[in-house]
């Protein structure tokens, strides 16, 4: 006998939404938390219809006060619930970063096991979509850097879905980002009710020889649209979307850079101790003696990221990533 | 100022100021209430000396505000929660912490966070303020399941700068969750005087602001911390929302054991304090009671005693950490970087 799986066809926004119903039904202990994630279902509407469907104690409107909410779920998650935190976008975290680095980040290692914080802490990301200043960050690298949290990047509304489930699950604190350009830039299959997709496992979405590109979030269909562009140049790609930035799925990359000996990795983020950096000391540590050329990077800049009018120049392009590309083949 | 009068149950001469309390002054009560200070007194001044003798590392003592944290945490129930600064730890033993966890978080071990089974201690907050809105949450999800367990959260004047202060309270009274915000006003944050902390003439005065209950307690009044804080907390079992209690107070020395006080005040002041002493206020009341009983204090005096050389001897025979022990309460599950960091660190070890 088979079960056909139900499915919706899905923006990642759609899909976060449709994660967060299904865990809100599923488990009495989640709660949504932020501001305007109530009446207004979220400044994206990621919490559309959540709290007309359980409740202003389930799904709650903070006062406008990052340190303070995330604080106070952190409290609720040593006391036996299952926060899920909203930022409104990464770029206004910064408050709430010493709530997480001092005490969500290290509660469980302080106490031993004692006390832990099974939170989500949810951040639309990234640049290119023309947002006011500070709104367009990428700053993953401050949580991939602190001991003590998972950080988790979907680029699909089918991993969305699949990984914020599985956060919410998670015993540990877990920052998710959100790609805001990938919102509702497509829509896909996603089946009805509960799944989970392993947090600290990546996906080939693309297969070839000769070249790894390896990319997150936003950069994922940047990575695709330069390797189907090498494609036609007679490159073949093998394109990896992390999907989990801590931990790193180290399997994946080494197998892929192995066999292919060249890698192209696409960061939005700015360069320096960024996760790239990471991605590279791995490759150092496993792939060595296989590698033909250096790692080719393709990054944001050292620099705030610019006011709109100028973030296409900040933005990593496919341009870019051909370009690296075809630099690391032809070493 | 007059609308946060200083409430206080019995005078620095260890008078009963407020008639209405007489009767609830039991000898039970006061002994058990003495007991308690003498214990934590007597725990801080041999803190201060195993530092000296390097036994321990950097400490943050208490002295002087012994009736503010005894009174408030014997007004807790045995399922409520506590959230402490470092220099609370008056307050953590009195409602049931061991001492030996407490001498072990001096000593630099993580143990030392870890409170007995089934008691609701949180680790000491090390950033100021942080703790505040920790505890609105965690009163949050007491208020969800539906308990009567409250919450009690410690913090000193300078916290009240922080925006965490201003977070915590706002949104404790935004969901009107059973929380009591508790601070000891001891005058100074490190070097800075309160005066030069906030403008604001009362800590309690900033209730005001949050529409939540301010009270304005004589903190070395172990009577009146004892009271107010339980009133508090019955308010907030009853659902009736946070309040804040300042409690006035004072302390002798310095801010941890790493910094030197007579640089940034006059040491005639404390000297003076002592005048005032909460430890000395209850005796004067015992004596005027006819309660003081020299045989039953020399006795309570020499359990205390006996009590915290027993935990600075399990203390110093603890067994030593395991470095490896770093690695194993990161995450539920280890990550592959911090597996394969534990084990190239144990081979280099075993090489070494």
């Amino acid at each position: 006998m088979t079960t056909t799986v139900k499915t919706n066809t899905l923006t990642l926004v759609r899909a976060v939404t449709d994660a967060l119903r299904t865990m809100l039904r599923e488990r009495e202990d989640v709660l949504v938390l932020g501001e305007d994630v109530g009446k207004n279902g979220g400044v994206f509407r990621a919490t559309d219809g959540l709290q007309a469907e359980f409740g202003e104690d389930r799904v709650i409107d903070t006062p406008l006060s990052e340190a303070g909410f995330t604080g106070a779920a952190i409290g609720m998650a040593v006391n036996g619930l299952r926060p899920v935190v909203e930022i409104q976008f990464l770029g206004f975290i910064y408050p709430a970063y010493e709530q997480i680095m001092t005490h969500a980040a290290r509660i469980r290692s302080r106490t031993l096991g004692r006390f832990t914080v099974p939170m989500v802490i949810r951040a639309p990301y990234g640049a290119g979509v023309r947002a006011p200043e500070i709104h367009s960050d990428s700053t993953e690298a401050l949580f991939t850097h602190m001991p003590g949290m998972k950080v988790v990047c979907p680029s699909t509304p089918y991993d969305a879905k699949g990984l914020l489930i599985a956060a919410i699950e998670d015993p540990d604190p877990v920052l998710f980002l959100e790609p805001m350009r990938c919102y509702r830039s497509f829509r896909e299959e996603v089946p009805e009710g509960k799944y989970t997709i392993e947090i600290g496992k990546g996906k080939r979405i693309r297969e070839g020889e000769d070249v790894t590109v390896i990319a997150w979030g936003a950069m994922v269909p940047i990575a695709m649209k330069a390797a189907e562009e090498a494609a036609k140049k007679g490159i073949a790609a093998d394109v990896i979307d992390l999907r989990t930035l801590y931990p790193l799925d180290r399997e994946l990359i080494v197998e892929s850079v192995q066999k292919t000996g060249r890698t192209v990795i696409v960061q939005e983020a700015h360069a320096t101790g960024g996760v790239a950096n990471d991605l590279i000391a791995l490759i150092n540590d496993e792939c060595f003696l296989y590698q033909k050329a250096p790692v080719e990077r393709v990054t944001g800049f050292d620099v705030p990221v610019p006011f709109f009018s100028l973030e296409d120049y900040y933005l990593p392009t496919p341009e870019r990533v051909l370009h690296a590309m075809e630099k690391a083949v032809t070493f | 100022m007059e609308q946060f009068p200083i409430i206080k149950i019995v005078d620095e001469e260890g008078n009963v100021a407020l008639s209405e309390y007489r009767e609830k002054l039991t000898k039970e009560l006061v002994m058990m209430m003495y007991y308690h200070l003498i214990r934590t007194r007597t725990f801080d001044r041999k803190c201060v000396s195993l530092q000296r003798q390097g036994r321990i590392g950097t400490y943050a003592p208490y002295e002087g505000q012994e009736a503010s944290q005894v009174g408030s945490a014997l007004a807790l129930a045995n399922d409520d929660w506590l959230f402490p600064t470092y220099r609370d730890h008056g307050a953590t033993m009195t409602f049931g912490h061991s001492l030996v966890r407490i001498l072990l978080y001096w000593k630099g071990r993580n143990e030392g966070c870890v409170p007995p089974e089934g008691k609701k201690i949180f680790p000491p907050s090390v950033p100021i303020a942080t703790q505040l809105p920790h505890a609105a949450g965690a009163a949050y999800a007491e208020k969800r399941k539906g308990t009567k367990n409250a919450v009690i959260v410690y913090f000193g004047d300078g916290a009240t700068s922080e925006g965490d202060f201003h977070e915590g309270l706002n949104i404790a009274s935004v969901f009107h969750v059973p929380v009591v915000f508790f601070n000891q006003n001891n005058q100074y944050a490190i070097s800075v005087p309160i005066a030069r902390q906030m403008k604001s003439k009362t800590i309690a005065q900033k209730a005001l602001a949050y529409d939540i209950p301010g009270v304005r307690v004589d903190g070395n009044d172990i009577f009146a911390v004892y009271f107010e804080t339980k009133k508090a907390l019955d308010r907030a079992r009853n659902g009736e929302g946070p309040t804040l209690i300042e409690a006035v107070t004072w302390r002798y020395g310095a801010h941890t054991t790493a910094d030197d006080p007579t640089k940034y005040r006059d040491q005639e002041e404390s000297k003076r304090r002592r005048e005032c002493d909460p430890i000395l206020r209850v005796e004067r009341f015992l004596q005027k009671a006819g309660w003081w009983d020299e045989q039953q204090i020399s006795a309570m005096q020499e359990k205390v005693h006996s009590e915290i050389e027993q935990a600075v001897a399990e203390m110093e025979q603890f067994p030593e950490a395991n470095p490896t022990d770093m690695f194993d309460f990161v995450f539920a599950a280890p990550t592959w970087t911090i597996e394969q960091q534990k084990q190239m660190y144990t081979t280099w070890r075993e090489q070494a």
